[in-house]
């Protein structure tokens, strides 16, 4: 390891060119019907099929597990999954994710356990889309899309709220505030033991 | 009846009329040939190029032009404001006043009217065009001076070299084909080709001339005069809007004519490709006009594929083939063509023809081959003198090192 530190003796792998006797350049220019090959591979390629992608009516798929953005998951029940911990906001090298936390009440109860996250807010013109805040996510809350069209003609309209960043409600979900799964503690919601919602929640949107 | 008598029995209206279709067959070649270019050089690089605006992207060069009307039109306060508005104004009017003595077809039908397309028929038809040309390099030349900067002024210097020394080789290019056509009359060239063409009979000379005449219009890989690594935008770099729209035109107007000076000289003009000579006879010989549009786009494809192909020269190689590689090859060629063309006017017995190839043969491998050595033995030197450990220090690499990288 500590190597790493004292300086290169080896002149950039020049001795080690040396050594291994291998001429670095040619110095002889090809001769003329060589040269003439370009034409042809110019010529040649006219005919090759096309690399580009005509982007806005072709929409080729990303990389799988390719940093688009944000997304705020929810339990099977509708419950939100961040707790308003901010640790996100802590890990965002680039300042962009702001959080305000509240207490969940009886009543209004958006998350399981004690905390919900009242505020939420990406800045996208700040975000490097890092990753980092979802490495953080304790509770799986933060994730990313594959969304990438992110472009607006607004600073404001490019700081998205909890509403553009919460994931869709899907069948059987109950859009909270509600209650938590009776007979079930914050425990068993992060363990994935609730997978379903009860009909004392309220109603469950059927799709 | 000869092109000149035709074009001499022309009413006014006839002569105003062929003007414009001219003009106009210029300025849609321009804009279409902008469009081709930027299509085939993104194919020879797999890209599909402008296809957004209209079919396959056709109407682009009008949109490019459109944007470039409404951009605002900037005069540097350092310049000199009349030459300044003045140089692309000579630019653009130079190179569209070569097209009048282009023949674009054989004899046609022009509203009832018998005639040739072609604006005049000069006796030194040829002459005028290289003067033209030459009165294009002012537009150049007085851009870059009276834009009141460093990068315009030496990109303006850089072409008017470029072009005066690539002009002289392709004059002397042309000096064969006089001798041979006995004219400098295009049409009376045009008439003198209907046998052979001069690019099989004068190949030298056409190999000459396509080359200066890539150097003549600073284009790719001879545009040094807009190296955009170097110079910024070259002679244009302060212009905007229509002015620099101006520059732009007479850039590829200038292909175009110079193209079109090539098939008239060399690629028989007007007339079809052999073999096919019926054709001329088409449409009340207005088929004619194809043939030598085909032609001229041949030679635009060529200027295209240079650009997608080659890198650019650098300024003194590029000099130093201008001088001392296309005029002494082609004085020299002139000198043989003209040799053959008295000996063949004075009946001279084939014996004595065949004896002069082959003595210029001789010549010609005598002196490459010495030229061979000669390098050869430079090289030599080159290799002893490197051998002797360099007197500056080196930093850390082994002498045995630098000496193989010195070569």
């Amino acid at each position: 390891m500590a190597d790493e530190l004292a300086p290169r003796s080896d002149d950039f792998g020049l001795a080690k060119a040396y050594q291994s006797k291998a001429p670095i350049t040619n110095h002889e220019s090809a001769s003329f019907s060589k040269q003439l090959i370009g034409f042809w591979v110019t010529f040649k390629t006219m005919f090759k099929k096309v690399n580009t992608v005509q982007y806005p009516e072709v929409k080729e798929p990303t990389a799988e597990r390719f940093h688009g953005r944000h997304q705020l998951n929810r339990h099977p029940d509708g419950l939100e999954k961040c707790i308003g911990c901010e640790l996100c906001a802590w890990a965002c090298p680039a300042d962009a994710i702001y959080v305000e936390g509240a207490d969940n009440k009886e009543g209004a109860q958006f998350s399981p356990g004690e905390r919900y996250g009242k505020v939420y807010q990406i800045n996208y013109l700040r975000c490097i889309f890092c990753g980092l805040c979802i490495e953080a996510c304790p509770t799986r809350a933060l994730t990313m899309t594959n969304e990438y069209e992110l472009a607006d003609s607004t600073r404001g309209k490019l700081i998205f709220e909890k509403d553009d960043l919460l994931g869709p409600l899907r069948a059987g979900m109950v859009p909270p505030p509600h209650p938590m799964y009776p007979n079930t503690d914050d425990g068993n919601y992060y363990r994935g033991e609730v997978t379903e919602s009860h009909p004392s929640q309220g109603v469950a949107k059927n799709d | 009846m000869s092109n000149a008598e035709l074009i001499g029995q022309d009413p006014g209206w006839v002569i105003a009329l062929k003007g414009l279709f001219i003009f106009a067959a210029c300025v849609f070649l321009t804009i279409m040939s902008v469009w081709a270019e930027r299509r085939i050089v993104a194919r020879m690089q797999q890209r599909s190029g402008p296809n957004r605006v209209g079919k396959f992207g056709l109407l682009q060069a009008l949109v490019d032009g459109v944007k470039l009307a409404l951009k605002e039109d900037l005069i540097p306060k350092a310049a000199d404001r009349i030459v300044f508005v003045l140089a692309p104004v000579i630019s653009t009017t130079a190179c569209f006043m070569a097209f009048a003595v282009i023949p674009l077809t054989g004899e046609v039908n022009f509203f009832g009217q018998r005639t040739v397309m072609q604006l005049t028929d000069i006796s030194v038809g040829v002459l005028y065009v290289l003067a033209i040309a030459s009165v294009g390099v002012y537009g150049i030349v007085l851009a870059g001076w009276s834009s009141g900067s460093t990068y315009p002024l030496l990109g303006g210097l850089r072409s008017s070299a470029q072009v005066i020394s690539y002009e002289v080789a392709m004059g002397l290019s042309l000096v064969a084909v006089f001798i041979y056509a006995g004219s400098m009359s295009t049409s009376e060239i045009v008439a003198a080709q209907d046998k052979w063409w001069y690019a099989v009979i004068l190949f030298p000379s056409f190999i000459i001339y396509t080359i200066s005449m890539v150097g003549e219009t600073n284009r790719a890989p001879f545009d040094l005069a807009e190296a955009e690594g170097e110079l910024v935008g070259g002679f244009h770099t302060e212009y905007s809007s229509l002015k620099f729209a101006l520059f732009f035109l007479s850039e590829y107007v200038n292909i175009i004519a110079v193209s079109a000076l090539a098939t008239t000289l060399f690629l028989g003009g007007y007339h079809a490709l052999p073999g096919l000579g019926f054709t001329e006879q088409w449409l009340g010989g207005w088929f004619t006009l194809a043939w030598f549009f085909i032609k001229v786009l041949g030679f635009f494809f060529v200027f295209v594929w240079l650009r997608g192909t080659l890198p650019r020269l650098r300024y003194d190689q590029f000099m130093k083939f201008g001088w001392k590689v296309l005029i002494p090859f082609s004085l020299a060629w002139i000198m043989v063509v003209s040799t053959l063309r008295v000996m063949s006017q004075q009946q001279a017995p084939r014996v004595i023809i065949i004896a002069f190839i082959f003595s210029v043969a001789f010549i010609y491998i005598a002196i490459t081959s010495l030229v061979d050595r000669q390098k050869v033995n430079l090289a030599k030197a080159a290799k002893v003198t490197n051998s002797i450990e360099p007197n500056f220090p080196v930093p850390t690499i082994p002498n045995t090192r630098a000496e193989q990288i010195n070569g």
